[in-house]
C-alpha cells in the first residue's frame, strides 16, 4: 500500500491490544452471505509507472489548438503566484473551518473572498461559495421562491443552458416551476430577452412569479437591458436575479446598479483553470434584506476572548448539519480552496488589472469580428457585446470540424449547443480574451476564408493537419 | 422554581394569560438548552395558531428549535424587540424576551398545560 | 506548543494603497471599451485592493501558517476521512492536458480525460458492486439529491406517486433529511436501538406504502457495521422502496462490503474522503453516484459513453429521455476526479482492501487505548473505521465537556476530532483515524486524550479556558450571529482592533 506506514509488526502490536487474532476478525461482524466478492481490479503501480499511465493520458487530450471557446468558462492569463500559494499545503489539505481557532487562515481568506466579490457585484452580502455557477443560478431561483412564496419562476432563455437544465433538476423536488422568457428575433435587440414577452409573463394574476432571472452578458455574449429586466420584475413583486461574469463586472454595470435583488454567477474565469468541467465557483451574493434567505456557509468577523479580531463560520443553525429536514439547502461545502484562487488572482493582478483583462478582451473581440466578417462570417445579431458573440457560418458544424483539422477551435456550435433554436442552426459562438493574440485571430479569419471559399489566394491559410475530428463528430 | 403566575408546555413554552390576551414565551430551561439566542423568527400578526403548531423558530448558535404555541388564538403581536436584540430571550425570557401576544381562542386548553410544579418535575428528571 | 504559525494578519484592504501592484496584464488600446453604450459601463471601478507580488503572497503565506492540515498533523475527524493527500495526484491534476481542457471541447479533443472519466466509473462500479456511475455530482451532498432524484423518477416512473417519505436514521449526516426535503420528500426519523443499530421494529412500523426511500450509511455515523443490513434490505424492497446508502463511511469496507452486491439500489461516493482528494479548506470534492439496474436510465445526463471503436464520447442532449438531467454544468469536477483515479491506480485492489483493514484496525486500537478513560456508548462492539467516545461521567463529575476538551487538545498540537456528531450520543467524540497514521502518532494522540482527562480532574480551569497557544482562543459566536458582520466596509472594520 503506497502510503501506509504500517508494519506486520504495528499491526500485530494492534492486534494484541485490542485482543484480536487476525485482521480479518475486524471484519467477524459483516454477515457471511453478504461479504463482498473480489475487488477486481486494475493492479496496483508504483508512482514512476502511475505518473507515465497519467502523463499519457494528459497527452491524449488536445490542448494546442488555437481557441475562441467560451460558453460560460473561460481562458484568462492565471500570474503564477496563484497555483503557488495554492499548492502550500496549509490551504489545500486543511478541513472546514469548524474549529476556528485554528483555522483563522482559511476563515479570514473566505472572509475577504465575501469582501472582494461584494465589491464587484455591489451588494452587501456573499456566501462562501457554491459548486459553480450553475448550482449558485438554481439556488438563487429556490431563494426568490422561498422569500417571496411564490412557486413561479421566469428565466431568459438567454441564460446558459446548463444553468437553466440544473434549475430544472433542482425544481424537481418542490412542485415549483421554472418558464422560459423568449428572445427578441429580429431587429436591434435581437438575441437579448424579450421585455414584451416578460411583461406578458408577469401580467398573470392567478400565477404570480418570484423571481425573474436574466444573465449579463447573456449566453450569446450580448448585453441585455437588465435595469429595465429589473424594473418590470419588480413592478410585479417578483425578485430579480442577474447571472454575471465577475471579469466583466470590472467593466460593466454591476447587479447593485441595477436593481438586482440577487446575483449569481461562475468564478471560473478568476484565475481558475478549465479542467474539463471542474471543479470551478459559484457566486451567489444578495441584498441585507435577504441575508437569512441566502444558503450556504457565511464567515464573519467577531472578537476572540481576549478582543483579537478573529474569524468564525456564522449564522451556521441554517444549515443542514442543524436545521436538517429544516434546512433550506443540503449544502455542506463550499468551494474553498477555489474562493482562495480567485482571491489571490484579483489580489495580484488589482483593480487596473482586472480592467485591463475586461478591456482587452474587448478590444480582440472586435478585432476578431472584423475578421471574421472579412473572411465571410458576418455577426448574427447587431446589439452591443463584450468579448463574445455569435457569427452566422454556413454548414457550420461541417465547417467547425475541418478547422479542427487545421489547428483550431473555432468556438462553440450552437445547432449542436441549442438543438432546438433553429435560427441559431448555423452560429458559432466565439470569444476573445487578453490571452487571445492577433496572430491567432488572423489564423482563424484566413483558415475560416479557405473553407468558405472566400480566401484571397494570396492569403496563407494553415495547412490541414492530421485529421483531428474522427469520424463520428 | 419556575414563575408560579404562568403555565407551560413540555416542549419549554410558557403562557400568562390575562383577559382573553395570552402572552407567550420560552422558559430559562429551553434557553439554557439552548445556548446563546442569535434569531427569532416570529409569526405575523393576524395568523391563527392553534394549539400545538409551530409558530416560529429560535436559533442558537449551534442549534435550532420550532416553537410551540401552548394554546390556540390570534396573533395579534410579535415582540419586534427581538430582532435586534435576541439576547433579551436569555436574559429575561420571563419578561422582556417574550416572543407572541395572541387573543385566545379557548380558555380551557389551559387546563391541558403543565402547572408551574409539573414543569418544575418535567425538567428536573431532564 | 504551538500548532500554527501566530501571526494574524490586518485584510487585504488595509494593506492596500492606491498605485501598488500592477504589471501583470498588458495595457489594452484607450478606445477599448468605446463601443460599449455608456448606460451598461461601470460608473465608478471596483474598490479591489492594490498589492504588489511580495504583499501579496506574504499575506497568503502568513494566513496558511494560521492553519492546520493533513500536511500539518493528524486529523482524526470522525466522518471526514483525513487521510493523506497523495502529492502525485496534485502533479496529475495540473497536467496541462488536463488542466487545460475546455469543457465543451469537442469530444474528439477529450479522448484522454474521457478515457480517465470512464475507466474511474468502471472502477466506482467494481468497488460498489453497482451497475453504473455518474461521476456529475460536484458533491456528497449533491450526489445524495441525485440519488434521491433518481429514485423519485423511478417511482414517477411506474406511477407510484403516493410513496412521498423517505425513512433516515436518527443518528443520520444532517445533508440526509435536508436533501429529502429539496426532493419533495417528508422525513420521517426512525430512532437507533441501544445497540447503536437501527431500531429493526420502529423501522418496519414506519415502513409502507408510502415509502419511497430509505437512506442508511454503513457503517453508520457511529462507526458500527449495520448487523442487520440484510433484513433491513429486504423489508425495504418487500415495501417496494429502495434502499441508498450513504457512502460517507466507505473507508471501512473497501473489498469487505460491497453495497450494490448486498441489495442497495443507489449510494453516492464522498472521493474526498476514501479517495484521499483534499479538502481544500472545505471544498472543492465531488460526490460520484452507483446505481443498480434498476435506476440506470436516471442517471443524469451527460454520461459517458464507450464506442465500439474503442474512442469515448459523451451523450448528445436529448440521447437518453428518462434522465433527470442535469445537477450542475458541463460533465463534472473533473480536476477532483483524475485526483481520485490516480488514487486508485495506486492502490489496485489489493491496496484498497488493506486501506480498509488498516483504518479499522487503527480505530479499534485507539478505542482500546482509551477505553478507561472515556465512556464508550456502544461498549464491546467491534468499531469500524471510527468510534465514538463519550465525555458524559467525564462533565458529570468535573462540569469539563467534550467542547473543552477539544479545544484543549488544540494545545497539545491535534485537531479536534468530530464534536457533538452523531447527535444522539451525549458529549460525543468522534475518532477516525484513518489507515495513514503511525502506529507512533496513535500512541501520542491517546497519551494526549488520557492527559486532558486527567486536567479535567485536577486542573480543570486549563481545560475549561482551552485553547491557550493557538493565534487566536474562544470567540465570540454569538455577537457574530446576532450582528454579522460579512464583509470589509472601512468603517465597520475599523472598529475591531487591527492584529499589531
Amino acid at each position: 500500500m503506497p502510503y501506509g506506514p504500517h508494519t506486520d509488526a504495528d499491526r500485530a502490536t494492534m492486534l494484541a491490544r485490542i485482543g484480536l487474532a487476525t485482521i480479518d476478525d475486524l471484519f467477524a461482524d459483516i454477515p457471511e452471505p453478504l461479504r463482498a466478492s473480489r475487488l477486481q481490479l486494475p493492479p496496483p503501480e508504483p508512482e514512476l509507472e502511475l505518473a507515465a499511465r497519467l502523463q499519457g493520458l494528459a497527452d491524449r487530450n488536445r490542448v494546442d489548438l488555437v481557441s475562441f471557446l467560451g460558453a460560460g468558462v473561460y481562458r484568462h492569463y492565471s500570474p503564477a503566484a496563484v497555483d503557488q500559494i495554492l499548492l502550500r499545503g496549509e490551504w489545500y489539505t486543511a478541513y472546514t473551518p469548524y474549529q476556528p481557532e485554528i483555522s483563522q487562515g482559511t476563515l479570514q481568506s473566505i472572509y475577504e473572498y465575501e469582501s472582494l466579490i461584494a465589491e464587484l457585484v455591489g451588494l452587501d452580502v456573499v456566501s462562501a461559495s457554491h459548486y459553480d455557477g450553475a448550482a449558485a443560478t438554481a439556488e438563487a431561483a429556490l431563494m426568490t421562491c422561498r422569500a417571496t412564496r411564490r412557486e413561479r419562476v421566469l428565466v431568459s432563455r438567454a441564460v446558459h443552458r446548463h444553468y437553466r437544465e440544473t434549475i430544472a433538476t433542482y425544481f424537481l423536488g418542490g412542485g415549483l416551476l421554472a418558464e422560459e422568457i423568449p428572445l427578441v428575433a429580429d431587429g436591434p435587440t435581437a438575441g437579448t430577452t424579450d421585455l414584451a414577452a416578460l411583461e406578458r409573463l408577469l401580467a398573470d394574476p392567478d400565477r404570480p412569479v418570484a423571481g425573474v432571472i436574466a444573465g449579463q452578458p447573456n449566453f450569446l455574449g450580448l448585453l441585455e437591458p437588465m435595469a429595465e429586466i429589473g424594473r418590470l420584475a419588480h413592478a410585479a413583486g417578483a425578485l430579480f436575479v442577474a447571472v454575471v461574469e465577475p471579469v466583466s463586472l470590472a467593466v460593466l454595470a454591476p447587479p447593485g446598479d441595477y436593481g438586482a435583488d440577487i446575483a449569481a454567477g461562475e468564478g471560473q474565469p478568476l484565475g481558475i483553470a478549465p479542467q474539463y468541467g471542474g471543479p470551478y465557483l459559484g457566486i451567489l451574493a444578495t441584498t441585507d434584506p435577504l441575508i437569512r434567505q441566502i444558503p450556504g456557509r457565511l464567515v464573519g468577523m467577531t472578537t476572540d476572548l481576549d478582543g483579537r479580531r478573529a474569524y468564525v463560520m456564522t449564522m451556521r443553525a441554517r444549515e443542514q448539519d442543524i436545521r436538517r429536514e429544516r434546512a433550506a439547502s443540503n449544502i455542506c461545502t463550499n468551494q474553498a480552496l477555489l474562493a482562495l484562487a480567485a482571491s489571490v488572482y484579483l489580489a495580484s493582478v488589482g483593480p487596473h488589472g482586472l480592467r485591463d483583462v475586461a478591456a482587452l478582451g474587448a478590444a480582440r473581440a472586435a478585432e476578431l469580428e472584423a475578421t471574421l466578417t472579412l473572411a465571410g462570417a458576418a455577426r448574427l445579431h447587431p446589439g452591443p457585446y463584450l468579448n463574445e458573440f455569435v457569427v452566422r457560418v454556413p454548414d457550420a458544424p461541417a465547417v467547425h470540424r475541418r478547422l479542427l483539422d487545421r489547428g483550431i477551435l473555432a468556438g462553440l456550435v450552437l445547432a449542436e449547443a441549442e438543438p432546438d433554436h433553429p435560427d441559431l442552426a448555423e452560429g458559432l459562438l466565439v470569444c476573445a480574451t487578453e490571452v487571445t493574440t492577433s496572430a491567432d485571430i488572423a489564423t482563424f479569419g484566413r483558415a475560416l476564408a479557405a473553407e468558405l471559399g472566400t480566401a484571397d489566394p494570396s492569403w496563407a491559410a494553415p495547412p490541414v493537419g492530421p485529421a483531428v475530428a474522427g469520424a463520428s463528430r | 422554581m419556575v414563575p408560579t403566575d404562568l403555565r407551560y408546555t413540555k416542549d419549554h413554552e410558557w403562557v400568562r394569560v390575562e383577559g382573553d390576551a395570552a402572552t407567550v414565551g420560552i422558559t430559562e430551561y429551553a434557553t439554557s438548552q439552548l445556548g446563546d439566542i442569535v434569531f427569532v423568527e416570529l409569526p405575523a400578526a393576524g395568523r391563527s395558531l392553534a394549539q400545538g403548531a409551530t409558530f416560529g423558530v429560535v436559533e442558537s448558535v449551534k442549534a435550532v428549535s420550532d416553537l410551540f404555541a401552548p394554546i390556540s388564538g390570534v396573533v395579534t403581536e410579535g415582540n419586534e424587540a427581538l430582532a435586534g436584540e435576541p439576547e433579551l430571550v436569555n436574559s429575561d425570557p420571563y419578561g422582556a424576551g417574550w416572543m407572541v401576544r395572541l387573543r385566545v381562542a379557548d380558555i380551557a386548553e389551559l387546563d391541558e398545560l403543565l402547572d408551574p410544579v409539573a414543569y418544575d418535575a418535567l425538567i428536573a428528571v431532564g | 506548543m504551538s500548532v500554527t504559525g501566530p501571526k494574524l494578519q490586518a485584510t487585504i484592504f488595509e494593506k492596500s494603497k492606491p498605485g501598488r501592484g500592477g504589471g501583470k496584464i498588458p495595457h489594452p488600446p484607450k478606445d477599448a471599451l468605446d463601443r460599449l453604450p455608456s448606460d451598461a459601463r461601470r460608473a465608478t471601478p471596483p474598490a479591489l485592493p492594490e498589492l504588489n507580488e511580495p504583499e501579496v503572497v506574504r499575506h497568503y503565506v502568513n494566513l496558511s501558517q494560521l492553519n492546520y492540515g493533513v500536511d500539518t498533523g493528524f486529523y482524526p475527524l470522525g466522518s471526514c476521512t483525513m487521510k493523506w493527500n497523495p502529492k502525485l495526484n496534485e502533479w496529475a491534476a495540473r497536467l496541462p492536458g488536463f488542466a487545460g481542457l475546455h469543457p465543451l471541447a469537442p469530444d474528439v479533443l477529450a479522448q484522454g480525460s474521457l478515457q480517465l472519466l470512464w475507466e474511474l466509473e468502471e472502477a466506482l462500479a467494481e468497488i460498489s458492486g453497482m451497475r453504473a456511475v455518474t461521476l456529475q455530482p460536484a458533491a456528497g451532498a449533491q450526489g445524495e439529491l441525485t440519488g434521491i432524484l433518481m429514485i423519485r423518477a423511478y417511482h414517477r416512473s411506474r406511477g407510484e406517486t403516493e410513496r412521498t417519505e423517505v425513512l433516515v436514521p436518527d443518528s443520520s449526516h444532517g445533508t440526509n433529511p435536508a436533501t429529502a426535503t429539496m426532493a419533495g420528500f417528508t422525513t420521517v426519523t426512525i430512532p437507533s436501538a441501544p445497540d447503536g443499530g437501527v431500531d429493526l421494529d420502529a423501522f418496519r412500523a414506519a415502513l409502507g406504502s408510502r415509502t419511497a426511500a430509505v437512506m442508511i450509511t454503513n457503517p453508520s455515523t457511529l462507526g458500527l457495521f449495520e448487523a442487520r443490513i440484510g433484513e433491513l434490505l429486504e423489508a425495504i424492497h418487500e415495501a417496494g422502496a429502495l434502499a441508498y446508502m450513504d457512502g460517507a463511511n466507505l473507508n471501512a469496507i473497501l473489498g469487505r462490503f460491497k453495497p450494490g452486491e448486498a441489495g442497495f439500489d443507489v449510494m453516492h461516493f464522498n472521493v474526498h474522503k476514501t479517495f484521499s482528494t483534499p479538502h481544500g479548506g472545505g471544498g472543492p470534492g465531488a460526490g460520484p453516484v452507483g446505481v443498480g439496474e434498476k435506476l440506470v436510465p436516471f442517471l443524469p445526463a451527460p454520461r459517458v459513453l464507450r464506442d465500439d471503436d474503442g474512442s469515448f464520447r459523451l451523450e448528445r442532449p436529448g440521447e437518453r429521455p428518462d434522465s433527470i438531467g442535469r445537477m450542475r454544468a458541463f460533465v463534472g469536477n473533473t480536476g477532483v476526479l483524475v485526483r481520485a483515479y490516480a488514487y486508485i491506480r495506486a492502490h489496485g485492489g489489493s491496496g484498497l482492501r488493506e486501506v480498509s483493514e488498516d483504518a479499522v484496525l487503527a480505530a479499534n486500537y485507539l478505542k482500546a487505548r482509551l477505553a478507561d478513560t472515556f465512556d464508550e456508548p456502544y461498549g464491546g462492539r467491534l468499531c469500524k473505521h471510527e468510534f465514538v467516545a463519550s465525555a458524559a461521567t467525564i462533565k458529570h463529575e468535573t462540569g469539563v465537556r467534550t467542547l473543552d476538551i477539544a479545544k484543549r487538545l488544540i494545545d497539545y498540537g491535534y485537531h479536534p476530532p468530530t464534536i457533538y456528531f452523531p447527535l444522539i450520543v451525549e458529549e460525543g467524540m468522534l475518532i477516525e483515524p484513518t489507515e495513514t497514521e503511525s502506529i507512533e502518532t496513535l500512541d501520542a494522540f491517546a497519551d494526549a486524550l488520557i492527559a486532558i482527562a486527567a486536567e479535567a480532574r485536577t486542573t480543570p480551569q486549563l481545560v475549561l479556558e482551552a485553547p491557550h497557544d493557538a493565534p487566536v482562543r474562544r470567540l465570540d459566536e454569538a455577537t457574530a450571529a446576532r450582528q454579522p458582520n460579512l464583509r470589509w466596509r472601512p468603517m465597520a472594520g475599523a472598529e475591531t482592533p487591527c492584529p499589531d
